[in-house]
């Protein structure tokens, strides 16, 4: 369901039209192959002579490694190479070394599955028997995996002696990143409130949780060329990280990204890849890498866990007069920022006078985090949302006429910042306002919950090229992979611009050596900055066949406009010539000047940010304290819908991704350090008996930094979820919850505890 | 130890291969056959990616032997189109935008048919507890549920 | 003259300043001349920052023009999934 609310204003971009294709379901262009299984994902090639890899990974939390001898595993018969960090490049950034080091440890390992050593062997099952031979010596050390634990001054240190830049005084040495964002006093204002509310909260640290594992395929030949085949975000980013971390020229390496099952921000960062290369170089021959389910759980990047206190004062008409944050995130062994973009995002619904956050990075023996899905907004936006519904309750206000009366909107100063332009959160809060759901009644131990969510979008670096082939139909190449349906909505925009039909056009992920750079797959860019890039391709490419057609009827090439599809004489005196099709010009195009392309490479800017409302109906077992989701419906701003039922899929299933974060799923570790659910049948991700259908209803707020409006749509709907069910659970219970996941024995914990 | 000769009917066709006392189902069919539209998740049965029939029963691959498959049949998501026609299920998926990166489809394909050759007319809440055993992480299930419920509906002739 | 808005944690590379005034045309202008008036935060920059002018957010892109009245603000650089 489109609901179209209001119109932009025209910004740099934005010029309103209307959409032939743009906006319309067609069939995605990678459907076949995914419904009949040809589909080539990252397992899913191999290679004459191709040897398997697997990796030898800590059993300890945090150890010194004194010793590594592999001389037994080499002697082994089929074990044809064996590295460790001694076979890779020191790096020059803290960065690319903490990324190397997390591939395999260098000195120290840090956590329960940090990789130490890699044996590449004629089959898995050798390998896997040369890892037992492998002696590792270690200094095993004291060890903290919690968050707040970890910032004491009696936790053990990770980095000992290594300087984190602008932390303040008073932190202790695993602090690895304090930011402080906002505007305003907020004591005066919390002098003006009626009421304040003060709460903390935790969350867990949750994995992404993509259903393909890591796997790659490495070759590197005696010449120092290499290929990696891999399923990444972006092949780009393996490309400059591998070289880097072998110590080759970038040029000599060439990846390829296969079909990915799934990201979600987990794989914007490496961890087999150099590994695989290293090998092959070694040994002479492909080698073949994929990560059991034990490993991804282990060994790739899950996100943080948070302990955050809130404040925010009310007046008793529902103004608030200013909000207080301080957050405390653990992504593992290694600094991130995920904290700076709790502390950025974690107020940016309200338009406030005085608003203050403060977060800090707090170093554990966990993994390396990785990005997910609105990295660090889901965690801080439920801390926020969850008090400002208390506030609610206790002032007997309506939930989402308060959240309209402090909505941010155009000229609003946002807590992190800049002033927004237009933004589409008021409509959004007016659809859900107006929406049958919110109406509908409630049953007997159930609760109603509603939230905001934010997400900025990332625009970045982009190419796309496209070739306008003989038989009129038109190739494009992007470098971005698709995860979600993105070549389809490349198509379509590409259709759109050339006025020609979507069956007409191609568009695949070129490999690193066939366009200009790519940024990854992130922070919901690719309809965006691909989308942008594709437009101005077909710009180019437009141009360039009115040329050639103002050619042919000998008139000015400014005489020429592109409609539909063809060029046609519209100028003063342009003269009286029929259109001229793009088949038409497409088959001249050898004796007209030769091949014509378009390509677009661009640093993009002027991505929208984009706002959310998630309205949820869960019921409780006061007996057992399951939770379970009746109703739950989906509302944001996509700017413009390009293929909307794959907007509506971002937004089904990011509401479900935070479904399981605020009911199920948990990163459970022991006394001794270890992770204690590495599998999907403890760690808990929702399947299809524990939800209902999830509405969408997808409002359209034109981005003026897009020339069709678009906004990013993928992120946005992972971050309301948490404080929605929460807020739904706590009106059902009858009790504030605070710490998520809300599993059932923390719900009964809590009614217990309530009465 | 040497190795196991198994003879086995895969998607209509006798198919032998040879393989270890110990390797598995699923390993044999995408190593060993070429089938890599069998999917690994998890190996250890709980996300379904895998999902095969085996004499007509759904089975995920990573929990049955490679030696098991002698003398019956299996059935793969290879196995569903007929040449350039597709099963409805799979013209459903597509119609209903039902898949997002698309490695979670073959087993929710295979587990989807399995449902409807032993009810025609499943209820919404059975779809989903008899998919309950197949993870899909981009979709929320949402437009899976409509997709094969309208493929039951069309295959019943409605 | 440009204002430029910092992040509040950078107060301590400004002595305490969240807003500073540099004579710019452009970002990349402005990021230089932050560093010189103030050699603390020539690492931050160096580590790398986003720009929002106007409200639209920026990464490293060092013509984009900065009009004397344009709202400028200096934020961290951002990664997401």
């Amino acid at each position: 369901m489109v609901t179209e609310y209001v119109e932009g204003s025209a910004g740099t971009e934005f010029n309103k039209r209307d959409f032939k294709v743009v906006g319309t379901r067609p069939p995605r262009p990678d459907g076949i192959d995914k419904v009949t299984g040809r589909a080539l994902f990252g397992a899913d090639l191999t290679a004459p002579g191709m040897l398997h890899a697997t990796i030898l990974r800590s059993p300890h939390a945090h150890a010194r490694i004194v010793s590594i001898d592999t001389s037994a595993a080499l002697a082994m018969a089929g074990v044809k190479a064996i590295v460790t960090s001694e076979d890779f490049v020191k790096q020059k950034g803290s960065g690319n070394q903490d990324t190397l080091d997390n591939c395999m440890a260098r000195g120290k390992v840090f956590y329960d599955g940090h990789a130490v050593a890699a044996v590449a062997a004629i089959s898995v099952k050798v390998a896997n028997a040369a890892l037992k031979l492998i002696k590792v010596e270690y200094d095993v050390l004291p060890h903290e995996t919690d968050v707040d634990a970890a910032m004491l001054d009696s936790a053990p240190v990770l980095h000992e002696g290594r300087k984190f830049r602008n932390i303040p005084e008073g932190n202790n040495a695993n602090v690895s990143g304090f930011w402080e964002f906002g505007h305003g006093d907020v004591e005066e204002g919390f002098s003006k409130a009626d009421v304040i509310v003060e709460r903390s909260f935790k969350t867990a640290a949750t994995h992404q949780g993509y259903i393909e594992p890591h796997a790659t395929l490495a070759t590197m030949g005696p010449d120092g060329r290499g290929e990696i085949w891999v399923c990444t975000q972006g092949h780009y980013m393996v490309r400059d990280m591998a070289a880097a971390f072998v110590g080759m020229e970038t040029s000599q390496l060439r990846v390829t990204a296969s079909e990915i099952g799934g990201g979600f921000g987990g794989k914007t960062t490496v961890y087999l890849e150099p590994v695989a290369l290293a090998l092959s170089k070694k040994s002479g021959r492909p080698v073949k890498m994929v990560m059991t389910r034990e490993e991804v759980f282990r060994a790739s990047g899950p996100t943080t866990s948070s302990s955050t206190d809130v404040k925010i004062g009310m007046t008793k008409d529902g103004r608030i007069t200013a909000g207080q944050a301080k957050l405390r995130y653990q992504g593992g062994a290694y600094p991130n920022i995920t904290a700076m973009l709790g502390a950025m995002t974690a107020f940016a619904s309200y338009d406030l006078d005085a608003v203050q956050t403060q977060a800090w990075n707090v170093l554990t023996n966990r993994p390396k985090q990785a990005a997910y899905r609105a990295p660090g907004a889901p965690m801080a936006i439920y801390t926020v949302e969850s008090v400002v519904d208390e506030l609610c309750q206790k002032l007997d206000l309506d939930p989402i006429e308060v959240r309209l009366l402090n909505a941010a909107k155009k000229g609003t100063l946002s807590s992190y910042g800049p002033t927004f332009d237009e933004i589409g959160l008021v409509a959004t809060l007016e659809a859900a306002k107006a929406h049958p759901h919110y109406a509908a009644p409630l049953g007997p131990n159930q609760g109603r919950g509603v939230s905001c969510g934010f997400w900025f979008n990332f625009a970045g670096n982009t190419s796309v090229s496209m070739s306008i082939n003989e038989d009129g139909t038109v190739s494009v190449i992007e470098g971005n992979p698709d995860i979600g349906g993105s070549r389809a909505s490349i198509s379509m925009m590409a259709a759109e611009e050339l006025g020609i039909p979507f069956d007409k056009i191609r568009t695949i992920i070129g490999d690193t050596n066939s366009i200009g750079f790519n940024d990854v797959t992130d922070g919901s860019r690719v309809t965006f900055s691909v989308g942008l890039a594709t437009i101005k391709a077909a710009r180019a490419a437009i141009k360039n066949m009115c040329g050639r057609a103002a050619q042919v009827w000998g008139i000015d090439a400014d005489a020429v406009d592109w409609i539909d599809g063809a060029a046609v004489p519209t100028g003063h005196n342009a003269g009286d010539f029929s259109p001229m099709t793009l088949a038409e010009i497409a088959s001249d195009q050898a004796k007209t000047g030769g091949p014509i392309a378009g390509h677009h490479e661009v640093n993009a800017d002027g991505a929208g940010v984009s706002f959310g409302v998630h309205l949820v109906d869960v019921e409780v077992d006061p007996e057992t304290g399951f939770t379970e989701i009746k109703r739950y419906t989906v509302f944001q701003d996509a700017g413009k819908a390009i293929h909307p039922d794959y907007v509506e899929g971002q937004m089904q299933g990011g509401a479900v991704q935070g479904i399981g974060w605020a009911l199920n799923e948990e990163y459970i570790y022991g006394e001794d350090g270890k992770l204690q659910n590495a599998g999907f049948l403890d760690y808990r991700i929702p399947v299809a008996s524990d939800l209902p259908m999830i509405d969408a209803v997808i409002l359209e707020i034109p981005n003026p930094g897009h020339p069709y409006g678009v906004r990013g749509v993928g992120e946005t709907g992972i971050v309301p979820p948490l404080a929605a069910v929460a807020n739904g659970v706590s009106h059902a219970a009858g009790v504030r919850m605070t710490e998520l996941p809300m599993s059932p024995p923390r719900i009964l914990a809590a009614i217990d505890g309530a009465k | 130890m040497s190795k196991i000769h198994v003879s086995t009917s895969i998607n209509g066709d006798a198919v032998e291969y040879l393989c270890e006392p110990e390797e598995t189902l699923l390993d044999a069919l995408r190593n060993h056959v070429g089938l890599t539209g069998v999917k690994e998740g998890c190996g250890s049965g709980d996300c379904g990616a895998c999902s095969v029939e085996l004499d007509g029963r759904l089975v995920c691959s990573c929990l049955v032997l490679a030696a098991e498959a002698e003398g019956k049949t299996v059935s793969t998501v290879e196995g569903m189109a007929d040449g350039e026609k597709l099963h409805v299920l799979q013209q459903k998926i597509l119609d209903h935008a039902a898949l997002q990166c698309g490695i979670c489809t073959p087993g929710i394909l295979v587990a989807a048919k399995a449902l409807l050759e032993k009810n025609p007319d499943p209820s919404e809440t059975e779809v989903r507890y008899w998919l309950a055993g197949n993870l899909c992480r981009c979709t929320g299930y949402d437009k899976i549920i409509r997709a094969v419920m309208d493929a039951a509906a069309e295959m019943r002739g409605a | 003259m440009v204002k430029v808005n910092l992040w509040g944690s950078l107060r301590s590379a400004t002595g305490g300043l969240t807003e500073v005034e540099v004579d710019a045309k452009n970002t990349g202008e402005m990021l230089k001349a932050l560093a010189e008036k103030y050699p603390a935060l020539d690492p931050i920059i160096e580590g790398g920052v986003s720009v929002a002018i106007d409200g639209l957010i920026y990464k490293e892109a060092w013509f984009t023009p900065i009009k004397p009245d344009s709202e400028v603000v200096l934020m961290p650089y951002m990664k997401g999934g």
